[in-house]
């Protein structure tokens, strides 16, 4: 029993890891835009087809085509961000949180309609030579693959927190965040650091989705569920928090394997719901939030 | 008041129309398409007194519609009989809500679409996982399918749902509604108690929904117990009730015509063209038309009609300017 438990614990953080990162992004586009994109998901699922193919037809490694995804991804977020997401900025908080909810809604239909028309309803992942590899310590397995998405995860939380804290550009984004007219007042173009922390948003979704695409597999109805995770991620975090984003992700992956060991496999969605009221009722801040006026 | 009388007349007419419809043809194509007509205006038209009368955006109302669908189907193909399986389906849909309600409806604004999309999401997973297998009618019962009976249903369902709606609307809980849609704080300080009105909201919201998804268990022959749940339910009760007008009784019908009706008209060989461009529709009018087509249409008519408008329509489009400057 302790061994199931200790192993649900192991997969549990390393699922963690992939909701973390698919949180990073969505935290990003609604901590800086106010923008809630609910078919970041979608985003994810297109990125994962994307490293899938990469892989077959060209037989480019999915880790060596993180960056050409990411890259091919970001365009598209600047795609949406001036067709669609631009319109909505122009509202008030409010109002732009639920418009860019229901935009969102509209594009997740959309968008998965269209990767059952191009790419079929096949559930598909990227077996490399070294997909079946595993790290194992006494009867602990740790595979390699999804190991590697835990690590590229906080490599990316890192990556992100460095920018933000250390460079101009992430002082742009960070008074846009706090108040977009007072950093426009300051001089911060805020259309131009709109775009690039929803383009970069979009490009993490896409890198998650490579990720999931190797540890775990890729269809186009699995969006949803994902942006499911990211959303509870990011109320356990705090909305508008960048901070321990990849901590609550493993910490939901953890509940979520441990309560599967107990309730059965079937039910740890509820276990997430349950996780996600209970936190937003009692602390609705966050782990990490600072509590609002 | 003719206005009265013009709505009391022109829904007698389509009602006629749609018994006329049900009594006397036997064409299978259009009893099919005004099913799935009903059953949408039923579900949008539920949907809107949560979402448009009091203001509580939920991208979860397929869980009530799927639980509606999933409990009467279970008992009637337990042999009960149908009227008992629906008013068990109702009852224990509507307590579910109101369990659900409690911690759902404290939260404010985003936080509640944000909860009610993590529910209906979870609820989805959780039955496609529980009960994975397809449900189908027996043999017995699909020789002797036909129609008529769930026809008449659906249409009971829209009426009693379009009932229920109307008498909101004119009653002193319905004004509450939206007055706590208005203005939560102020509606608040005028003695409604926002809690309580938006649980009315909810729990008559989820129990409509749940009949209709009722009539689609008896309608429809075999699905996964999963489909109901789908977020593709919440979706079309949206767009339905955005389309049309939210907050009004005749938006979800007129937009559901539009949206069935439409459906069909286009190439039906691939089905993901039909999501799409509903789909794109959708972002159009979340973009352009807020109102929706009716309201949206309205505005045109006076904006040609009426050349005094001119003026206040500047006026708007400075005060937008002056927030794209800020």
């Amino acid at each position: 029993m302790s061994r199931l438990i200790l192993q649900s614990a192991v997969s549990g953080i390393l699922v963690g890891g992939m909701y973390g990162l698919v949180a990073l992004g969505l935290a990003l586009a609604f901590g800086v835009l106010k923008v809630l994109n609910v078919a970041h998901g979608e985003l994810l699922m297109l990125g994962g087809y994307a490293a899938f193919f990469a892989f077959t037809v060209w037989g480019v490694d999915p880790i060596v085509s993180i960056p050409l995804v990411f890259l091919g991804l970001c365009l598209f977020g600047v795609i949406l961000y001036f067709t669609l997401f631009r319109h909505v900025t122009k509202l008030a908080i409010g109002p732009r949180i639920k418009n860019s909810l229901l935009l969102s809604f509209g594009l997740v239909l959309v968008l998965q309609a269209l990767a059952v028309r191009f790419f079929t309803g096949d559930e598909r992942t990227i077996s490399t030579a070294y997909s079946s590899e595993a790290i194992t310590i006494g009867w602990l397995r740790v595979p390699v693959v999804r190991l590697a998405g835990l690590v590229v995860a906080v490599v990316a939380a890192f990556l992100l927190e460095w920018v933000l804290t250390r460079t101009r550009f992430g002082l742009a984004l960070r008074a846009t965040s706090e108040d977009w007219t007072r950093a426009a007042l300051t001089g911060v173009n805020v259309g131009w650091v709109y775009l690039t922390a929803f383009a970069i948003s979009a490009g993490l979704a896409a890198v998650a989705g490579s990720l999931i695409g190797l540890g775990y597999s890729v269809s186009p109805n699995i969006g949803l569920g994902w942006t499911l995770k990211a959303l509870i991620v990011v109320v356990l975090a705090g909305l508008g928090s960048m901070r321990g984003i990849i901590l609550a992700g493993v910490f939901l992956g953890l509940t979520e394997s441990l309560a599967a060991v107990w309730l059965g496999g079937e039910y740890r969605e509820i276990a997430a719901l349950v996780l996600f009221l209970v936190v937003l009722s009692v602390r609705p801040q966050g782990f990490f939030g600072r509590a609002h006026a | 008041m003719p206005k009265k009388w013009l709505s009391f007349v022109s829904g007698s007419a389509v009602l006629a129309l749609a018994l006329g419809i049900g009594l006397g043809s036997d064409n299978q194509h259009l009893l099919t398409i005004a099913i799935q007509t009903m059953l949408l205006a039923a579900l949008a038209s539920s949907w809107n007194i949560l979402g448009g009368f009091a203001g509580q955006i939920s991208l979860g109302h397929a869980v009530f519609f799927g639980l509606g669908a999933q409990i009467t189907r279970e008992l009637w193909l337990d042999g009960l009989p149908l009227a008992v399986s629906v008013a068990a389906a109702l009852l224990v849909t509507a307590v579910f809500a109101a369990v659900v309600g409690v911690p759902m409806l404290r939260f404010r604004d985003i936080y509640f679409t944000i909860g009610t999309l993590a529910l209906g999401v979870a609820i989805f997973l959780t039955v496609g996982n529980v009960r994975p297998r397809l449900s189908s009618l027996t043999v017995e019962a699909l020789r002797e399918y036909d129609f008529s009976g769930p026809y008449f249903m659906t249409l009971g369902v829209l009426v009693v749902t379009v009932a229920v709606a109307t008498w909101l609307k004119n009653s002193k809980v319905g004004l509450g509604m939206m007055a706590v849609r208005d203005d939560e704080a102020a509606a608040g300080s005028t003695g409604i108690n926002p809690l309580s009105h938006k649980m009315v909201a909810f729990v008559v919201s989820a129990g409509l929904a749940a009949m209709a998804g009722a009539s689609y268990a008896y309608f429809t022959a075999s699905y996964y117990p999963s489909f109901p749940f789908s977020v593709v339910w919440t979706f079309e009760a949206i767009l339905v009730a955005f389309v049309g007008g939210m907050g009004t009784i005749t938006g979800p019908l007129i937009g559901s015509v539009f949206f069935v009706v439409g459906r069909d008209a286009l190439p039906s060989s691939i089905e993901e063209f039909q999501v799409v461009v509903f789909g794109l529709l959708f972002i159009l009018v979340v973009l352009l038309l807020p109102g929706g087509l009716l309201e949206g249409a309205q505005r045109f008519i006076r904006r040609v009609s009426k050349q005094d408008t001119r003026s206040t329509s500047n006026e708007e489009t400075t005060k937008s300017k002056g927030k794209e400057l800020v």
